[in-house]
């Protein structure tokens, strides 16, 4: 199961066949550990990878770490899923160390981060502080190396 | 001494583009970067002058600690284990080391390129032993037995095997230690691609009852570690031999390069998940592309070992080196013809797997234009 997960991760929709394949196993195996990943919410959708500091529409991306005030039983549950609920917001995790949360959003430019972070984010219920730290160059992302020139050091024919 | 049946496909393939290459004898994947960062701190650190002759001690015990753990077999890293540029050193001084002039030794065949020319450099006679696809190219103790002369010295096999992809289980290992106990025969065991072993788990000749003491052991990092380049290998066996190899080396290489050693040590102390993570890859890879020749109609028996697949092209009429001409010029794929391994590979070819999963169904893709075209 898990290493269908980490194939599926890499390289998106793959169809079961090959899957069974590649894994020694039948098709209708495949096919129950699949719906089983989505029926557990393991598998949450397919998407691609995106090196947009190569695109030409802006994109920017900041880190904001976050201060909040936890609540009674359930932490910082509330306030997290309250962030999370904004389209700018990229992703929230639970932090150790300094900051409670970071949250990780996207924007057009460093503008309409800032907008958000001031008027939305900041004054969100629960939040206490915010410090926002933009991306400046993407170096890897996702396990991919965006630093690699791309082509082959192999020779093409060896023992 | 013939150049090698692998060389007039690499001149013919270096003039052309676009060329998916299932001709290569090595990894796809880097090194793991835990070696490569070994290896530069190491050199920032002013580790550049010469080791001992065996190799640096602390690398000589991470590889007896490491044979242990997987086999259960004993070396002292004093004087039982000696560092080499590749196995290929390894092969070239072992042979050296071992025999006098007129001297035979065993190759099972299909086999890797230098083992017989290592033989016949080192003044000795290489006896080509077939082995046979109906036996999965597996060495059989009966015929090993009937090409024994009293002037055989050693055998000299090579499992996981390339080209084939066979491989030998404890089972069948065990007759041929008889075979070789009987006739008092060395045996030089290349282990390269012990790692890569599917089903199964990979027998060291070595872990047989008796056998330590008749075993030459051949290893090395450049296929697991995916560490080609690197030039690092190392030969063990029983300290008498030992000690012919390290004169030999001593006087020839020297020491093996103290930054590939850096970087070796690296591996075995910290890069199994990373092996590991290649060798799944690896066995993925081999499940499609077998199935995949099976199903275009090029026989492939089913290899348990190595990255090479081994597919018979009888069935098309053509002889290997035909298939393998007219399938560069006319799909741009690139494999090696069955003889470059030896005379009973005719029939053959070799393909490697060690190719990004995308490569390799376009090259199944290619195949099957081919093989559709060549039956109408
Ligand atoms: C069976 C076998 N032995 C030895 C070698 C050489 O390995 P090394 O890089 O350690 O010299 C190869 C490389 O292709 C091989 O396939």
């Amino acid at each position: 199961m898990h290493r269908l997960l980490e194939i599926l991760e890499h390289e998106g929709p793959v169809p079961a066949e090959d899957l069974a394949t590649r894994l020694g196993c039948s098709v209708e195996a495949v096919e129950a550990s699949l719906q089983q990943a989505r029926e557990q919410g393991l598998l949450l959708r397919y998407s691609a990878l995106i090196s947009w500091d190569k695109a030409d529409k802006p994109h920017v991306f900041a880190f904001i770490e976050v201060e909040a005030t936890p609540e009674h039983g359930t932490g910082f549950d509330h306030v997290a899923d309250y962030i999370g609920r904004f389209d700018e917001v990229h992703s929230v995790y639970l932090m150790s160390g300094r900051a409670d949360l970071t949250v990780v959003v996207q924007g057009e430019d460093f503008r309409e981060i800032a907008r958000f972070v001031a008027e939305k984010l900041a004054p969100a219920p629960g939040v206490k502080a915010t410090a926002t730290s933009f991306v400046l160059k993407t170096y890897k992302m996702e396990g991919e190396l965006l630093t690699e020139e791309p082509g082959n050091k192999r020779l093409a024919v060896s023992p | 001494m013939p150049p090698s049946g692998i060389r007039e496909f690499f001149d013919l393939v270096q003039e052309m583009d676009d060329v998916i290459s299932l001709g290569v004898g090595e990894p796809d994947f880097p090194t793991p970067w835990k070696i490569c960062d070994a290896a530069i701190q190491g050199l920032r650190h002013g580790i550049t002058s010469y080791t001992s002759n065996a190799g640096l001690l602390e690398l000589r015990e991470a590889i007896a600690e490491d044979l242990y753990a997987r086999y259960g077999v004993e070396y002292d890293p004093a004087n039982e284990i000696v560092i080499t540029a590749g196995v290929s050193e390894g092969m070239d001084v072992a042979m050296r080391a071992v025999l006098n002039t007129g001297d035979e030794v065993v190759v099972p065949q299909p086999c890797y390129v230098s083992y017989v020319p290592c033989v016949e450099l080192a003044g000795g006679r290489a006896i080509a032993l077939e082995t046979r696809e109906d036996d999965a190219f597996r060495l059989q103790p009966a015929a090993l037995d009937e090409v024994i002369t009293d002037r055989t010295r050693a055998l000299l096999m090579g499992y996981p095997n390339n080209p084939t992809g066979a491989v030998m289980s404890r089972d069948d290992l065990l007759p041929i230690a008889e075979v070789a106990d009987r006739h008092d025969l060395l045996v030089i065991s290349d282990e390269i691609y012990a790692h890569l072993t599917y089903d199964g788990s990979h027998t060291c000749f070595a872990s047989l009852p008796g056998m330590k003491a008749r075993t030459l052991l051949l290893n090395g990092f450049s296929k697991a570690y995916a560490m080609t380049g690197w030039r690092l290998g190392y030969a063990c066996g029983p300290p008498e031999l030992i000690e012919g190899l390290v004169r030999v080396h001593g006087y020839t290489a020297l020491c093996g390069s103290v930054i590939a050693q850096l970087g070796a040590l690296e591996a075995l102390r910290s890069c199994e998940p990373e092996m590991r993570q290649m060798v799944q890859q690896y066995d993925e890879r081999r499940r499609v592309f077998v199935k995949g020749l099976n199903d275009i109609g090029l026989r492939c028996f089913e290899p348990k070992g190595a990255f090479y697949a081994f597919p018979s092209v009888q069935e098309t009429g053509l002889t290997s080196r035909e298939f393998s001409r007219r399938l560069l010029f006319e799909e741009k794929v690139a494999v090696v013809p069955g003889p470059a391994f030896g005379p009973c590979g005719e029939g053959f070819v070799r393909c490697t797997y060690a190719t990004a999963m995308d490569q390799l169904q376009e090259a199944l893709a290619r195949l099957s234009n081919f093989v559709q075209r060549l039956g109408t």
